[in-house]
């Protein structure tokens, strides 16, 4: 059989995820025209010369895929990214500290925790007012809570052991013993929650922008392209499939590689 | 026994009371002056004034949080700006419809997940196993708002067997409760097929096999038993996404419940039917929460045996 790393099942997602980013980051420079409108292609199906037809401006809808591509991206790189480094830094302290500290904090992640899925971050998003920055500070006030639960959970399990006590007999500052003894060993869940996180954030951003409470247009978000297509459904069916397939083929591309990960990196998986 | 239920009540009430804190904290987050933001910049000086008054928001803010639980206790939301009536009211009128939508998408979810997550289960490895996973795994992956218009393209426009959208009889029921049930069960299929695999591999299951009983018998009536108390819990934590969902949900399928609701109220920048929405999505949420917890620890006899 051949080794985790050549087989299909982790190439293709993987390849998937790849052609987003470089999609992302290469937008800027790509020669685009996702917001030139041309009257005479409106609502135009996919056929000669162009790959995804036209919207009801007659903007072309390869190119404001690729811009959707950016918004997705980047929303996805800074959530996790913010809320990673936020939320592990936060679970890791109290656990360390436990005591008080830890028990509010505890109390904390459970009110936050009591606001189911999204909600939170759509009242956070419809309050604050539209635009790719708030959407950010939405879903990072919503993410953080998670890492926080799963690096406190992950650090109570480990900081009894051997290496960190004799970290602390040696007088090691905590702040080093928490940033060398203890994160490298709980990394790679983090890494696996990160990766399912990925997928929830571009799921959770492309709904934002279909409620509207996204990015403003003329700016595309792949769910702000779905609501707009969907009045034009019965003559332009192409609106929505498009930025439809993209976002299920990127959701199932990052959670396939999570699951890969997760049998790469998690121990407890580890066929019998 | 008795003394875990106390404790497991007085947590969830501290969280609600935390998670009424947060939503009254929602509308100083509006960048700027909130009034201001509500009325429009046209306003008269005297109707904001009025309205500051009304909302208490010329009060410290610290007195603003007690009036606020003030009036939770006496179930006072305050009135709706967009509709000038009791916000209870709103959310009254509306509330059938999402519990209708919720149930129906349960239900849904529940005849799905159960039969693709226990032919996953007892034909491990085999083409059931990876197929009904497969659909699971894709189901996770379509997120409302694109299974939504896929199925109003399919069945309203072009088989033109369903309504688009609206609440109008039985019929327009059907695709908005799929579009929920279907996100559900794809989760909760996977919950059940890992839940029965493990108990499957229990020295009872052995035993119950060994004595000659039927396979059929074995799954049903000795694994399901027990596979059942961790899928319970998954539930009434799944009933958090299904409520989340529907705000999404009624959007699509314009179906008037208090997702639909939060969302007008978001767009008339009625800012306490939002607080309001939020709260009560919120609450029921840990309120189901909780109950499934007690539940499962009643029917768990090595918990509810536990203090003896």
């Amino acid at each position: 059989m051949l080794p985790v790393s050549l087989s299909l099942r982790t190439w293709v997602p993987l390849g998937v995820c790849l052609l987003w980013a470089l999609f992302a980051v290469l937008g800027p420079v790509l020669p685009l025209t996702p917001d030139e409108i041309q009257l005479q292609h409106i609502l135009n199906g996919p056929g000669a010369g162009t790959w995804f037809g036209y919207d009801d401006l007659g903007r072309p809808i390869l190119d404001r895929m690729i811009m959707g591509a950016q918004t997705s991206f980047l929303v996805a790189f800074f959530v996790i990214s913010i809320s990673v480094v936020l939320g592990t830094a936060i679970g890791v302290v109290s656990a360390w500290l436990g005591g008080w500290w830890d028990l509010l904090i505890v109390r904390i992640v459970d009110i936050f925790l009591a606001f189911p899925g999204i909600l939170l971050a759509i009242a956070l998003a419809g309050i604050l007012g539209p635009g790719i920055n708030n959407v950010v500070i939405a879903l990072s006030i919503v993410s953080w809570v998670g890492y926080a639960r799963l690096s406190r959970a992950q650090v109570l399990s480990i900081k009894e052991r051997d290496h960190v006590y004799a970290a602390i007999a040696l007088g090691t500052r905590p702040v080093r013993i928490m940033v060398r003894h203890l994160l490298p060993l709980i990394v790679a869940p983090l890494i696996i929650e990160a990766t399912f996180g990925v997928a929830g954030v571009v799921i959770a951003e492309a709904g934002l922008s279909y409620l509207g409470l996204g990015v403003q247009p003329p700016e595309a978000s792949w769910g702000s392209m779905i609501r707009d297509g969907a009045r034009y459904m019965l003559v332009a069916p192409h609106m929505v499939l498009a930025p439809s397939v993209a976002l299920m083929l990127i959701v199932l591309a990052v959670n396939l590689l999570g699951d890969r990960l997760r049998d790469y990196l998690d121990v407890r998986t580890v066929r019998e | 026994m008795l003394q875990q239920l106390v404790s497991r009540l007085l947590s969830a009430g501290v969280v609600i009371i935390g998670v009424a804190t947060l939503v009254f904290l929602l509308i100083h987050l509006v960048p700027g002056d909130p009034v201001e933001v509500m009325l429009g910049e046209s306003a008269q000086a005297a109707d904001r004034d009025s309205l500051r008054h009304e909302l208490g928001l010329d009060k410290p803010v610290a007195e603003q949080l007690m009036n606020f639980y003030g009036n939770l206790l006496h179930l006072d939301l305050g009135m709706s700006l967009h509709s000038k009536r009791a916000i209870t009211e709103v959310l009254g009128e509306r509330l059938p419809a999402t519990i209708e939508l919720a149930v129906a998408g349960m239900v849904i979810a529940l005849l799905l997940a159960f039969p693709l997550g226990i032919l996953a289960a007892i034909r491990k490895d085999s083409a059931w196993d990876s197929g009904s996973m497969t659909v699971s795994l894709l189901g996770v992956s379509i997120p409302n708002f694109v299974m939504g218009p896929l199925l109003i393209l399919v069945f309203a426009v072009w088989a033109n067997l369903l309504p688009v959208s609206g609440r109008e009889g039985p019929a327009s029921l059907i695709l908005p409760a799929i579009t929920l049930g279907t996100a559900l069960a794809s989760v909760l299929s996977r919950m059940v097929r890992a839940s029965l695999l493990e108990v499957l591999n229990e020295d009872y299951i052995r035993t119950a096999r060994a004595k000659g009983l039927a396979e059929r018998v074995v799954v049903w009536r000795h694994g399901m038993r027990s596979a059942m108390l961790p899928v319970i819990t998954l539930l009434g934590l799944q009933l958090g996404a299904l409520l989340a969902g529907a705000v999404i949900t009624e959007t699509v399928f314009s179906w008037p419940g208090i997702g639909l609701l939060t969302i007008e109220a978001i767009q008339t920048r009625d800012y306490p039917v939002v607080q309001a929405c939020v709260l009560l999505i919120s609450s029921t949420y840990v309120v189901v929460n909780t109950l499934t917890d007690v539940m499962y620890a009643w029917l768990d006899p090595r918990i509810r045996m536990g203090g003896r």
